[in-house]
C-alpha cells in the first residue's frame, strides 16, 4: 500500500523526422577537421587524400580567377535544361500512366526496360542524333531523369485514397476537377521525393556527359585535374558537386515545406 | 425525390453480398437501414448514389430535383473523405467551383452551412487539426451547401461521442424539418435509428436480405430520448438483429 509512488515509464515519441538544425553542418565539419588533422600528422598519405585547407585554397583560386564561374555557368545550364526536360516529360507521362489504363499497359514495359540501361552507355549514339554540343548532353540527362520520375510520378498517382476520388465523384465533380484538385495534389508528396532522386541522377549524368566531351564544366574540370593526378583540384570540383546535390535537395526541401503544410 | 430499389443484387467474386432487395423510400422521408457488419450497406449506398454498377436490378429515382439543388444524391461517407491539403472552406468551395459558383456568392453558402454545423470558428483549419466529430461535420456542410435532394449518410455519427452524436442528432432533425430532404442513413446504432427514422429496414448477415421494414408514425420533432413506444420498437430490432449479429461475429469476412 505505502509504495513510493512512481513515474509511469514514458515509451512514446520517435519515429517522427524533427528539424534538427545544423546536425548535417557538425557532421561535415568534423570530418573534415577529422581529416586535415589526419593529412597534418602524416597518418593520411598525402598521395590518398588532399588536406581540406588545400582543397579550400584551390576553391579560393578557382573562384577569384574567374574559372569557377566558366564552369559552373555550362554545368547549371544543362543541368538545368535536361532535367528540366526530363522532369516535366517524366511527370506527364507518369500521371497519364497513372490515370490510363491502356497507356500503363502501354508504357509500363517500356519504362521498365529503359529503366536499367546505364544512359551514358547510349552517349555515342545521342552524339549522332544531337551532335556533339549541348544536345547530347541535354537528352542524356533528360533520358536519366525521365525514367525515375515516371516511375515515382505513376506510383504516386496510384496511392492518392481512392475514396477521395470516389467522394469526388459522388459530388459530381468533373473528370478533369478530379485530377486537378483531387489526384495532383495527393500525388506530390511522391512526385517530390521521386525528384530527389531524379536530380541527384542528373547531376551523375552531367559529369559523366561532361567527361566525355566538354571544354568547360565541372566534370570536364575533374576530369582533367584526375589526368594530372592533382588531387586538390580534383576535390574542389567533388565539393562543387557535393554542393550542387545539397542545393537541389534544399530547393526541393522549400517546395516541400511550401505546398506540403497539410501533412502532419 | 422519392427512390425505389428493385430487386437488387450483388456479389463481389464468389461472395454474395446483397441479395434481391427491393425498397421505397418515399420523397421527404428518412430511411435507416441496419444490419450487422459486413452485410452489404455501404455497397448497397453506392449503388443508391450511382457509384457502382449492381450486378442485377436497379435503383430508380422518381421526379425532378429542386431547381436550386446542385447534386441531387449526396453523400457524407462513414471516412469523412476530406481532402487533407483543403481547409474547412476550401473542402466546402470544392463542391461548388465545379458549379461555377465562387467569391462572394460561394462565400454566403460556406459561411451559412458552416454556421448551421457551429464550424464558424474554424473556416481556416486544416483537417489534421480537427478532431473527428469536427470533421464529421465539415463533410455534413459539405453535403448541405450543395443542397442535397437525397442524402445518403454513411454511419456519419459513429465516430463520435455520445454527447456530440445527441446533439448532431438534433441538428439533423432541425435541417430535414426546416426542408424535408429524402435520405437513406446508415447505421448501427438502433437508438439513432429508431429517432431518426421514418421506415427502418433491417438487413440479415451477408448475403443481406431485407428482414424486416418497420414503420415508425411518430412525427420526428416529438421523439424524446426516453419514450416507451421507441424503446419497445428498438427492442424489437435488436431481437431482429441479435442472431444475426452474433453469427456474423463468428464468420471471416472473406469465408
Ligand atoms: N470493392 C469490393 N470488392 C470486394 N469486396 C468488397 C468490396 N466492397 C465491399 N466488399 C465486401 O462486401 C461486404 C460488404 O461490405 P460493406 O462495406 O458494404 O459492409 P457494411 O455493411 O457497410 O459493413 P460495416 O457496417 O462494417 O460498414 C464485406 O464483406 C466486404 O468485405
Ligand atoms: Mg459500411
Amino acid at each position: 500500500m505505502a509504495d513510493p509512488a512512481q513515474n509511469v515509464p514514458f515509451r512514446g515519441g520517435g519515429f517522427r523526422p524533427e528539424a534538427r538544425r545544423g546536425a548535417g553542418l557538425v557532421v561535415f565539419v568534423v570530418l573534415l577537421l577529422l581529416i586535415e588533422w589526419g593529412t597534418r600528422a602524416g597518418w593520411i598519405s598525402n598521395l590518398t587524400l588532399p588536406r581540406p585547407s588545400d582543397v579550400a585554397t584551390t576553391l579560393m583560386e578557382l573562384a577569384n580567377s574567374g574559372a569557377l564561374w566558366s564552369h559552373m555557368g555550362p554545368s547549371l545550364t544543362r543541368l538545368v535544361v535536361g532535367s528540366a526536360m526530363g522532369v516535366s516529360a517524366g511527370i506527364g507521362i507518369g500521371v497519364l500512366i497513372g490515370l490510363f489504363s491502356l497507356v500503363r499497359a502501354g508504357l509500363i514495359p517500356l519504362v521498365a526496360a529503359i529503366f536499367p540501361i546505364p544512359k551514358i552507355a547510349l552517349l555515342p549514339l545521342f552524339v549522332i542524333w544531337f551532335g556533339i554540343d549541348e544536345g547530347s548532353k541535354y537528352a542524356l540527362i533528360a533520358l536519366g531523369t525521365f525514367t525515375p520520375t515516371v516511375v515515382a510520378t505513376y506510383g504516386a498517382v496510384d496511392n492518392v485514397d481512392r475514396t477521395l476520388i470516389r467522394m469526388g465523384q459522388s459530388f459530381g465533380l468533373s473528370w478533369l476537377s478530379i485530377v486537378r484538385k483531387i489526384v495532383l495534389p495527393g500525388a506530390l508528396p511522391g512526385i517530390l521525393s521521386g525528384l530527389r532522386v531524379s536530380l541527384a541522377i542528373g547531376i551523375i549524368l552531367l559529369v559523366a556527359a561532361e567527361m566525355l566531351g566538354a571544354e568547360y564544366g565541372i566534370g570536364a574540370y575533374i576530369l582533367q585535374a584526375g589526368s594530372l593526378y592533382d588531387l586538390e583540384r580534383l576535390f574542389a570540383g567533388v565539393v562543387i558537386l557535393s554542393a550542387l546535390g545539397v542545393l537541389t535537395s534544399w530547393m526541393i526541401g522549400q517546395v516541400e515545406r511550401r505546398f506540403l503544410v497539410w501533412r502532419s | 425525390m422519392e427512390l425505389t430499389i428493385e430487386n437488387l443484387s450483388h456479389r463481389y467474386g464468389d461472395m454474395t453480398v446483397l441479395q434481391d432487395i427491393s425498397l421505397r423510400v418515399p420523397a421527404g422521408q428518412i430511411l435507416c437501414l441496419v444490419g450487422p457488419s459486413g452485410c452489404g450497406k455501404s455497397t448497397l449506398l453506392r449503388m443508391v448514389g450511382g457509384l457502382e454498377y449492381p450486378e442485377l436490378g436497379r435503383v430508380l429515382q422518381h421526379g425532378a430535383p429542386p431547381s436550386d439543388c446542385l447534386n441531387p444524391l449526396t453523400f457524407v461517407f462513414q471516412d469523412f473523405a476530406l481532402l487533407p491539403w483543403r481547409s474547412v472552406a476550401g473542402n466546402i468551395s470544392l463542391v461548388l467551383e465545379d458549379h461555377g459558383i465562387r467569391g462572394s456568392k460561394a462565400k454566403a453558402i460556406i459561411d451559412d452551412v458552416l454556421a448551421r454545423t457551429k464550424l464558424s470558428d474554424f473556416r481556416d483549419a486544416l483537417p489534421r487539426q480537427l478532431s473527428g466529430g469536427m470533421k464529421q461535420r465539415v463533410a455534413i456542410a459539405r453535403a448541405l451547401a450543395v443542397n442535397p435532394a437525397v442524402m445518403l449518410l454513411d454511419e456519419p455519427l459513429s465516430a463520435l461521442d455520445a454527447q456530440t452524436r445527441e446533439l448532431l442528432m438534433e441538428d439533423l432533425v432541425g435541417l430535414w424539418q426546416r426542408q424535408s430532404f429524402t435520405a437513406i442513413y446508415v447505421t448501427h446504432n438502433l437508438a439513432e435509428a429508431v429517432r431518426l427514422g421514418h421506415k427502418v429496414a433491417v438487413l440479415s448477415r451477408r448475403p443481406g436480405q431485407i428482414r424486416e421494414v418497420i414503420d415508425i408514425t411518430t412525427p420526428l420533432t416529438d421523439r424524446a430520448a426516453g419514450d416507451p413506444e421507441l424503446e419497445a420498437l428498438q427492442a424489437h430490432l435488436w431481437s431482429l438483429m441479435r442472431e444475426e449479429a452474433l453469427a456474423a461475429d463468428q464468420e471471416l469476412v472473406d469465408g
